[in-house]
């Protein structure tokens, strides 16, 4: 046995990474406009008062439930649209709009304009009071 | 109302519970590899590894060890998950450990020390705080290979 130093190093690096990027992730920011977003660049209509713009990618496990949570808050909102684009399939975009991770759910605004920012899985109140401070 | 546009075809849905439990053993695993620098830990690892990223991750002897000994004593609903992240990770996991063995047959140990700390950092993550590799580094490989 050698020294356990490089493992404790490791462990607690990984931990504050960890605890950091738990806390951090689905939490709807506010970030600044990256410019008007239409139903051409996203190939989808939008809601008159809002749209969720969701980016997913095939190697990742939250995007599935990101997905479903959404679903299932707009599902019954007639003026609020979900739109999931496979990041891959529109890298374009991905750098326009600066997605860096997925999932990544955009609160975009009826006139087009990106108004918050979801990175990571985002949990059921932090969506429905992001889509309520959207008028 | 919701659009799903280019979505890939459905695949194989998995026990999201097998991955997570295997990403403990490899913990240990490699953990043990980086305590006593024996490079037949990080062998042993990227065969596991090299099944995971090319079978799947529901294949590895850690998931045989989950569904043998585990899975039967657990409880309550299974919480499905999409087999491509974890295999996406495995694959992530295989190309760390080729570079550590690679650091032994070239003399440098330095190079096993460092590729075995950060596979052991990310499969302590997987294991401590569910975290998805696929999700954070996949996008940012597109974007820098694509420039």
């Amino acid at each position: 046995m050698k020294s356990l130093l490089p493992i404790v190093i490791v462990l607690v690096l990984a931990s504050g990474y960890g605890f950091w990027h738990k806390n951090t992730r689905g939490k709807v920011v506010v970030k600044s406009d990256k410019g008007l977003i239409t139903p051409a660049m996203i190939g989808a209509d939008l809601g008159s008062r809002a749209t969720l713009l969701q980016f997913s990618s095939a190697f990742c496990g939250p995007c599935r439930a990101t997905r479903l949570l959404i679903e299932d808050v707009t599902a019954d909102m007639g003026d609020v649209a979900h739109v999931e684009l496979d990041a891959e399939a529109n890298l374009e975009l991905v750098r326009q709009l600066d997605i860096r991770s997925t999932p990544t759910t955009l609160f975009i605004n009826g006139a087009g304009h990106e108004v918050g920012r979801a990175v990571g899985a985002p949990k059921r109140d932090q969506v429905l009071s992001a889509i309520a401070a959207i008028r | 109302m919701t659009q799903v546009i280019d979505s890939k075809k459905s695949t194989t849905i998995i026990d999201a519970r097998g991955p997570r439990f295997g990403a403990v053993i490899t913990t240990i695993v490699l953990a043990a590899a980086l305590a006593t620098n024996n490079v037949w830990f990080i062998v042993a690892q990227a065969i596991a590894f090299a099944i995971g990223a090319f079978k799947g991750p529901q294949f590895t002897p850690q998931a045989f060890i989950y569904k043998t000994f585990v899975k039967p004593r657990l409880k309550g609903e299974v919480p499905a998950e999409d087999v491509r992240p974890p295999q996406f990770a495995q694959s992530v996991g295989l190309l760390f450990a080729l570079v550590a063995i690679a650091g032994v047959v070239s003399g440098v140990n330095a190079i096993f020390t460092v590729a075995v700390a950060f596979a052991l950092g990310a499969a302590f993550l997987n294991a401590a705080f569910n975290f998805c590799l696929g999700c954070e580094i996949y996008l940012l490989l597109l974007r820098a290979r694509k420039n």
